[in-house]
């Protein structure tokens, strides 16, 4: 395809023709994504009938709901140049000593409440540790992550905590024949996609992530809007981390344990560039329902739990490698 | 007095001295903290740990980190497991006991090539792939087992001997197979050429190739030698706890072995770190697990305290580095 280009005049700014639109929007991961998803759509259906029913994927989805809402915010996170791996061990925290605190005889709004609060101190000691000691945020996430989950170890021990029979059940509510978590999902990715495409925050997280120290130059508070990031990691965790224990019935340490592992494959599945700077809400908006089909075609075809996790781990590989090589294509 | 100067200044004092600090800490509660039988329990919890810490340690100093040694760990030893469990009929003679060894260092290098090759090929952050990896070698150690545990009786009892006989003074072989392995360590990392490039490419990975080292070649070695030392620490596994466990072995492991190489002062930011300041880390490391349960701490709090563990020495990496423990007091004035 190279054969055609002429060799770049010595001056002018002009000197590359534009790419056609079409090809721009081809070439963009999110493109890819939605040509995924409606093939495995495609190859569900031809597998069983299952899944031609909108309300069995619906369903299916409550399943990653969770998870899927926790990505969102880390894909702008991962856009901002950071990462943070301890989100799924922060839902078991915030969720154990929500439990804990309810068993413990205190009213369910006001556990809920403080459920919620240790998600975002959570956050905030990434944040500190990250923004404030100026560490990797890829180790120390690692830390945090063995620490929130082994605080959540020492809180619920190897026991199970059961919540109130009143409070389950959080993926049986419909709203307009929708389950509520896959509501909640939509309404956090619509709000998030605004923020992240339509505001100067948003514009801004992209330039961070695209080189901080011009960011900074440029005037961008750097440090404050990786700490706003990180907060609401938290934040989002820990609501994941109770909506998870409304449907589960019950808390145990081990809630959600692998879980970054999926979030992270959402975020790059959506075509997230792993090294900042570029990814959209869409994207992994998308990816969450292609993780969806993809696992439950997996269950429907009665693959064994083992050949899962094979296939997620290469997927995320084969996913990272795909976005790089587009990205890497299309620079400008 | 310049003489002490300098070994202040150097990170291991500052691990040494916590040790000290902490088993004296302990010792004051409990006496029998500060009993012989107590250093071979110390002793007997880390050799799988100061054995993966090693390639770990490698790992890190290039400036990568590899997050799928404990599942390496347990597929390789399942693979050997699997073959001291069919060897009944295996080419009409008996496999001897010690080809788990070989085997599982073999396995386990063949995936942290793999790990590498992703790494280094497709220019991926070692991170991500290494979580990929993660649940991959972890899945295909279900798949391999079919999902069931290798008990005791499949494992030689040659094997199972390794951590209970002694050669002398009643230290098992597990314990030398460590320290044989962390004096290799010392030798090829600060003796032999390629071991000094690791430290260049960690240290700087834009003038590496600059100087003329062969950066993928240099990184492939050492994804390589971080997995075959996860296989090996996989086959002593076995020989440790008598059984493989396609769920349990290893999981969770690789938070244990990067607590140890974090404590033990190798920078995250590349290019600095000691084999003895990693084995130091790894025997903090088992005082901390072996004074748990004499102080009365749960054994379900351990993780947690991993994980405080590793905040702190990164804390502390940022302040003592370069420094030594003196620039503690610099930063506290």
């Amino acid at each position: 395809m190279s054969t055609l280009e002429t060799p770049a005049p010595t001056s002018g700014h002009d000197a590359a023709p534009a790419r056609p639109r079409w090809q721009v929007v081809l070439v963009r991961p999110e493109t890819m994504t939605l040509i995924l998803l409606i093939l495995g759509i495609f190859a569900g259906g031809l597998l069983s009938p299952f899944f031609l029913d909108i309300s069995y994927i619906l369903r299916s989805f409550t399943l990653y709901s969770e998870f899927a809402m926790v990505a969102l915010v880390l894909t702008m996170v991962i856009i901002a140049g950071e990462i943070d791996l301890s989100p799924a061990a922060n839902m078991a925290l915030s969720a154990c000593i929500f439990a804990w605190l309810q068993q413990a005889g205190v009213p369910i709004p006001a556990a809920v409440a403080v459920g919620l609060a240790s998600g975002l101190a959570m956050g905030a000691l990434n944040a500190f540790m990250v923004i404030g000691l100026q560490l990797p945020s890829i180790i120390v996430t690692i830390g945090t992550l063995t620490l929130y989950r082994g605080l959540a170890q020492v809180i619920a021990g190897d026991k199970s905590i059961r919540v109130p029979e009143w409070f389950i059940g959080i993926d049986k509510i419909m709203v307009a024949g929708i389950p509520l978590p896959v509501v909640l999902f939509v309404v956090v990715a619509l709000v998030l996609g605004i923020v992240l495409g339509g505001t100067i925050f948003g514009r801004q997280i992209y330039q961070v992530g695209t080189s901080e120290v011009a960011a900074r130059h440029a005037g961008i508070r750097a440090a404050r809007i990786k700490l706003v990031l990180f907060l609401l990691v938290g934040l989002v965790a820990a609501t994941a981390g109770i909506m998870t224990a409304s449907r589960l019935g019950s808390v145990r340490y081990d809630l959600g344990l692998g879980g970054e592992l999926q979030m992270v494959l959402m975020a790059m599945l959506g075509g997230t560039y792993i090294f900042g700077g570029r990814g959209t809400i869409l994207g992994t908006f998308l990816a969450a329902w292609l993780l969806v089909i993809v696992s439950t075609g997996m269950i429907v075809a009665n693959v064994l739990p083992a050949v899962q996790l094979v296939v997620l781990g290469a997927l995320l590989i084969v996913s990272i490698i795909a976005t790089n090589f587009i990205y890497s294509r299309t620079q400008r | 007095m310049n003489a002490l100067r300098s070994i202040l200044l150097r990170r291991e004092a500052g691990i040494a001295v916590m040790i000290v600090l902490f088993c004296l800490a302990v010792g004051a509660f409990k006496p029998q903290f500060l009993t012989l039988d107590q250093l071979r329990i110390i002793l007997l919890l880390t050799p799988l740990i100061m054995i993966a810490a090693m390639g770990q340690m490698m790992v890190i100093v290039a400036r990568h980190v590899d997050l799928s040694i404990g599942s390496i760990l347990g597929f390789s030893a399942m693979v050997s497991g699997m073959l001291y469990r069919f060897d009944i009929d295996w080419f009409g003679f008996d496999v001897p006991w010690w080809t788990g060894i070989p085997l599982s260092i073999a396995v386990g290098a063949v995936l942290g090539l793999i790990n590498g090759l992703l790494i280094q090929l497709f220019r991926l952050p070692a991170i991500i792939v290494t979580l990929g990896t993660l649940s991959l070698y972890r899945g295909m150690t279900f798949i391999i087992s079919n999902a069931k545990q290798i008990d005791r009786q499949w494992i030689p009892s040659e094997l199972k001997g390794l951590s209970q006989t002694s050669p002398i003074l009643g230290i098992p072989w597990i314990i030398f197979i460590a320290f044989g392995v962390a004096l290799l360590a010392y030798v090829f990392l600060n003796h032999t050429r390629v071991g000094r490039q690791i430290y260049a490419i960690g240290s700087n990975p834009t003038a590496a190739p600059l100087r003329g080292i062969k950066v993928t070649q240099v990184t492939l070695l050492v994804f390589t030698i971080s997995g075959a030392l996860a296989g090996l620490a996989g086959i002593l596994y076995a020989s440790r706890w008598g059984f493989v466990n396609p769920s349990n072995t290893g999981s969770g492991f690789e938070f244990q072995v990067i607590a140890a190489v974090v404590i033990g002062g190798v920078s995250i930011n590349g290019g600095v770190g000691t084999v003895l300041g990693t084995v130091l880390g790894v025997l903090l490391l088992g005082c901390v697990a072996a004074a748990l349960p004499l102080l009365g701490i749960p054994g379900t709090s351990q993780a947690a305290i991993y994980g405080a563990v590793i905040l702190i020495a990164l804390v502390i990496d940022r302040t003592v580095r370069r420094q030594g423990i003196v620039g503690l007091r610099r930063v506290r004035a």
